[in-house]
């Protein structure tokens, strides 16, 4: 009945394909995500993100390739795939004209949850929900956290082995961001919950994501950790502003475990390693004990922003005017 | 409340499973039902255009009309009119063109619920509905003075057949709403409703039309409608009237359902 790959993943797709007309939107995806990951899938507007999406959740049909959700082939058993899978889509799906409550009970019993399932769903959920009184009002009433909120919410009331979340957080505002990270780090950590999760913020790719896949005109252009998505790009550097002796400070850096290269230009050392953080701390105890005076000691990492630009030679830019900058700042 | 308090959901062991098209069926009509009462302004046109009809009507034509056909009662006879204008074309179709645009239909499809449940779940709720708009023209019949020569059991044979006419009739709104998605289109389709309700024997009985509304009449389901829920209220159980009525909404039934159907399966379609 199912066509399980033979990895067992959560998510499989192999050369994933969506046409509209003569635009491919999608071409030639593959993934293979296990079960309990967490996979950000990061990409600019019109990148095939949602489109991606779409097919995988089943709302339309892939144009060539295959994929498989939960185990379940997603053009041959899309009802199978339906009962496992958890949608937030980009724009929050909601019925204004009904209360929140009214909304997390047809969606529960859609999915043949019975009235006493749906009554424990619905205080597990609400908790998540956290919008007090007004669960009760007309969804029409609702902020558009409180929407983005309830629609996840939503998404969870069956207990979904998969979530796809498709730009979660894509108009929130910090504070709202904040939570939704954390509700989905809970998700994956308590239920084991995989998730699906695209984003057009690096930082939130960065933050939420166990692997990461670079998506540019519908094509996957690199796939990874984030930590080997940025070393592939290159290392960390600290720069050290040193007033005194020179050499003497770069002999006594130059010993250090963990560290590429030393180089001193002028009254700056300049420090590669692979990995910047762990190694800054020995960095500034080895500059101390050689009685320069250190002015500003500072460490650049690489982000995920170099490797889209490397990857692409474009920038990412953010569909609205809240940056995820202003939120982990 | 403020939106900063940390969320703890408890995990439980509830799993989806399908279901069953019942439920499905009970679900999505549910919703429709509920969300009646919040938007009184699509309700009350509904109500009042059948009554203010059937008002004028009587007002303007009762003493005419009764002095020219020996012992006939015109009040039964605008009775139906007044429940025909009632029940056609109050659907639920804007609201489904809403969810079509603010993507809760999407969220819908997401979910296993029977793709047929997600249409005709809206027209048990339209069923419901215009039944109950029956009531109130039915009330100012009976204020008026119309009495049923069939009794009880013929005044809910009148109201079911209204309400089956009512439901096929939806099926033009929400074919066009399916089809379209568009809100405009939906609202356009009420002029559907004046060639079905005017072309016919809504003001005077048919050998008082003349020659081309006459033949316009002959050819219109709603003519023999009409003469069914007539016999129902004036004559008495007569079948041949009544089966013409019922072969009416069969016929407009079919056409209406077939294209709605269509017009679903092209809206679900995954291509």
């Amino acid at each position: 009945m199912s066509a399980h790959p033979s990895s067992g993943a959560a998510i499989h797709a192999s050369g994933l394909v969506r046409r509209f007309g003569d635009l491919t939107a999608v071409d030639g995806v593959d993934l293979d995500i296990q079960p309990g990951e967490i996979y950000g899938f990061l990409g600019p507007n019109g990148s095939g993100k949602s489109t991606t999406v779409r097919v995988l959740c089943t709302l339309i049909s892939p144009s060539g390739g295959s994929a498989t959700v939960a185990g379940f082939d997603v053009a041959t058993h899309p009802d199978e795939v339906r009962l496992r899978i958890g949608v937030a889509l980009q724009d929050a799906a909601l019925d204004p004209m009904q209360s929140g409550v009214e909304l997390l009970r047809l969606q529960g019993r859609l999915y043949g949850l019975t009235k006493r399932e749906v009554a424990t769903r619905l205080a597990e959920v609400s908790d998540l929900v956290d919008i007090g009184e007004a669960i009760d009002r007309p969804i029409g009433t609702y902020s558009g956290g409180m929407k983005r909120r309830l629609d996840l919410a939503a998404s969870l009331m069956h207990n979904p082995e998969i979530l796809f979340l498709d730009e979660p957080t894509t108009g929130l505002d910090p504070l709202s961001r904040i939570r939704v990270w954390e509700e989905v780090r809970r998700l994956n950590d308590e239920l084991g919950t995989t998730i699906f999760l695209t984003t057009q913020y690096l930082e939130e790719a960065d933050e939420l994501a166990d692997r990461v896949g670079i998506l540019s005109a519908g094509r996957i252009v690199a796939e990874g950790t984030p930590d080997e998505l940025k070393r592939s790009v290159g290392e960390d550097v600290i720069i050290a502003r040193i007033d005194g002796d020179g050499s003497a400070a770069l002999a006594a850096v130059q010993g250090l475990a963990g560290l590429s290269t030393a180089e001193l230009h002028g009254d700056e050392l300049t420090i590669a390693a692979a990995d910047g953080a762990s190694i800054i701390s020995p960095v500034a105890v080895a500059l101390s004990s050689t009685g320069v005076h250190v002015k500003d000691l500072t460490l650049r990492t690489t982000t995920l922003d170099d490797v889209f630009l490397e990857l692409t030679g474009n920038r990412i830019e953010h569909r609205d005017a809240t940056s995820p900058e202003e939120v982990s700042a | 409340m403020t939106d900063v308090t940390t969320a703890t959901v408890h995990p439980s062991a509830i799993r989806a499973r399908p279901p069953g098209f019942f439920v499905d069926l009970v679900s999505i009509a549910g919703r429709a039902l509920r969300t009646i009462p919040r938007a009184p302004a699509e309700i009350i046109p509904a109500l009042m255009i059948p009554l203010f009809f059937f008002v004028v009507n009587v007002g303007a034509l009762q003493d005419f009309s009764e002095r020219g056909i020996p012992d006939f009662d015109y009040k039964a006879f605008q009775l139906p009119v007044a429940i025909i204008f009632a029940v056609t074309g109050v659907s639920r179709a804007s609201t489904l063109v809403t969810d079509i645009q603010d993507g809760y239909f999407d969220r819908l499809l997401l979910t296993p619920v029977r793709r047929l449940a997600l249409l005709l779940g809206l027209m048990v709720a339209d069923f419901a509905l215009v039944c109950g708009l029956c009531i109130p023209v039915m009330g100012l019949g009976f204020a008026l003075g119309v009495r049923f020569e069939t009794g009880l059991l013929g005044m809910i044979a009148f109201v079911l057949i209204a309400g089956l006419w009512g439901l096929v009739f939806t099926g033009f709104p929400y074919a066009i709403a399916l089809k379209t998605g568009s809100p405009q289109a939906v609202a356009s389709s009420f002029i559907l409703f004046f060639p079905f309700a005017f072309l016919t024997t809504s003001t005077l009985p048919r050998p008082f039309l003349t020659g081309w509304l006459d033949t316009v009449a002959g050819y219109n389901p709603v003519t023999y409608l009409l003469d069914g829920l007539r016999a129902l209220v004036s004559q008495g159980w007569e079948w041949a009237p009544i089966g013409k009525g019922l072969l009416a909404i069969a016929l407009v039934g079919s056409a209406s359902m077939s294209m709605c159907f269509a017009a679903l399966r092209g809206r679900v379609r995954r291509g």
